[in-house]
């Protein structure tokens, strides 16, 4: 009996943590048009959220394209497809990991960064200090945090496939041989503006979204204490990283499911 | 603000029977404080008994479970999000941290709200800020980020900030504590001073007796989530009641008992003794 109450607990508050984050969500929303008249706030936060993670993007996708190009290669030549190379890192790519590596990555980088600070910002009763000077803190400091994850993410996906394109290139092409115009053309044609890129893209703007929420929500949701923003960190990056896997399964399947 | 003309001695803050709970334990069980225009009145109580919630509870931050606060006429817990933080542009808040910004310097601490609530210019911001500054003596501090301040410090700017809009009120959340001598001296100084030069209202809440009383007008005194006593700070300074005895001498034990509550010693002991027992 103690055991099925224990449970019915754990259900309410999760419910009931799923509600403050909608509430949150909407909250947010409601100062996208005050932003939109300050948009000295928003690029302040997209250099902090985007601009700084542009650096670990940057190399991860080399790195991630380099891979490709040489798994790729051994898997190909047995073929003797390895002409097609290009448009296996491409696809690779744009469809899959520039999304959702990005995003991983922009979880462990950036969430966590905006879950302490807001976490921190709430333990020394800095949000309190802005309600009482009039100032809605989630309008003026979630906001535009928010809003700057939505604009990055997408901009760092793509930077990351560009970046492991070359990655791919430079192995490919560079190390072992692979015909230069072949990679190209080959990309050129193959890959498609509405089928691979933009889907791409959907994604991930759907993955920004989510990762951005779930830090500022754990932040701003989070108990004020040293230990409560420790766990809270954690907590961002461990449901950013299930959430992220979960829907890009389900985003797969809707996208390229038939 | 809809103040009836004839009730200019109507006090700027009236809470009638504040009932506040924390899951079943109750802080504030049936609480009525007047608190009048012009002066300063102190809230004090031992730790523990609620009186930062009674300020988030006066600035709208928190709902009372029963009861009404009234600030200059309004009732601040049916007004709507906007008027409420309309409300608050006249009510100033020193927390106890201070609760500066730390991504930004002192001066542009101080021109924040002015900033966030106004459209004046640069220059006349500039002098605003620099005037407050001047006021807490720290003028001369603008450029420094909130990690370079002492605690005292950082309070002083805080304050600068909160009297930046030229609030009706300012609520000081345990203003003295944790302060050296020479910051706590310095403080004891400002509130009075600030109180007179502005025409403020102010509520200090604190535990520390002898600066608190030193300087209100008002006293209350808080336990148990009951006002135990109430009134001109001379008259409590005075008082028979052992609770406020107890409270103001600083004795270990009286009608506030020195133990947290529990069950009592030998049992606790015995019990102990058994589980040891019971492992050897």
């Amino acid at each position: 009996m103690e055991q099925l109450a224990r449970l019915g607990r754990i259900g309410i508050s999760s419910l009931e943590r799923l509600g403050r984050g909608h509430l949150l969500l909407a909250h947010m929303f409601s100062g996208v048009t005050a932003l939109i008249m300050r948009p000295t706030l928003l690029i302040a936060q997209i250099h902090s959220v985007g601009v700084f993670s542009m650096l670990i993007i940057t190399i991860s996708g080399l790195f991630v394209g380099m891979v490709l190009g040489l798994q790729g290669y051994y898997i190909l030549s047995q073929f003797g497809a390895e002409e097609t190379l290009g448009v296996m890192v491409a696809a690779s790519l744009v469809r899959e990991l520039g999304p959702v590596v990005t995003a991983l990555l922009f979880a462990g980088r950036a969430g966590s960064a905006l879950t302490a600070e807001i976490g921190l910002m709430k333990a020394t009763e800095q949000l309190s200090g802005l309600e009482m000077m009039a100032v809605d803190p989630i309008k003026r400091i979630l906001t535009p945090r928010f809003m700057a994850g939505l604009i990055s993410m997408p901009l760092l996906a793509a930077l990351f496939s560009a970046i492991g394109v070359i990655g791919g290139h430079f192995v490919g092409v560079g190390l072992l041989g692979v015909d230069e115009g072949a990679y190209w053309s080959q990309m050129q044609s193959k890959i498609d503006l509405h089928e691979d890129i933009y889907n791409g893209v959907i994604k991930s703007i759907v993955f920004g979204f989510v990762c951005t929420w779930i830090a500022l929500f754990q932040g701003h949701d989070c108990i004020p204490t040293s230990e409560g923003v420790s766990r809270a960190t954690t907590r961002t990056v461990v449901h950013s990283a299930l959430a992220i896997l979960c829907l890009d399964f389900v985003l797969t399947a809707l996208m390229f499911g038939e | 603000m809809s103040q009836h003309p004839n009730d200019s001695n109507e006090p700027l803050v009236k809470i009638r029977g504040l009932r506040f709970y924390r899951r079943e334990r109750a802080i504030f069980d049936g609480v009525d404080i007047d608190i009048p225009k012009g002066l300063i009145t102190a809230i004090m109580g031992p730790s523990g008994t609620g009186k930062t919630t009674l300020l988030k509870l006066i600035g709208g931050q928190l709902r009372p479970d029963a009861g009404t606060i009234h600030v200059g006429g309004q009732d601040v817990h049916k007004l709507n999000n906007k008027d409420l933080y309309k409300l608050r542009m006249r009510m100033g808040m020193l927390f106890q941290s201070g609760a500066l910004l730390t991504d930004i310097n002192v001066f542009e601490n101080v021109a924040y709200p002015l900033r966030e609530h106004t459209q004046l210019p640069e220059s006349i911001i500039r002098k605003l800020v620099l005037m407050k500054l001047e006021a807490v003596g720290l003028r001369g501090a603008r450029d420094l980020m909130p990690s370079e301040l002492s605690g005292g410090m950082a309070r002083r700017v805080a304050l600068a900030r909160a009297i930046v809009l030229d609030p009706q009120m300012i609520m000081y959340d345990e203003p003295f504590t944790g302060q050296d001598p020479i910051s706590m001296g310095v403080l004891v100084q400002l509130i009075p001073r600030l109180n007179k030069a502005s025409r403020l209202t102010s509520i200090v809440v604190s535990h520390d007796v002898e600066e608190t009383a030193g300087i209100a007008d008002i006293i209350y005194v808080i336990s148990n989530g009951k006002v135990i006593a109430g009134g001109p700070s001379e008259q409590i300074a005075n008082s028979d009641s052992p609770w406020v005895r107890q409270f103001m001498d600083g004795l270990a034990d009286g009608p506030v008992p020195f133990h947290f509550p529990a069950k009592p010693l030998e049992a606790d002991m015995l019990e102990n003794a058994a589980a040891t027992g019971a492992i050897h």
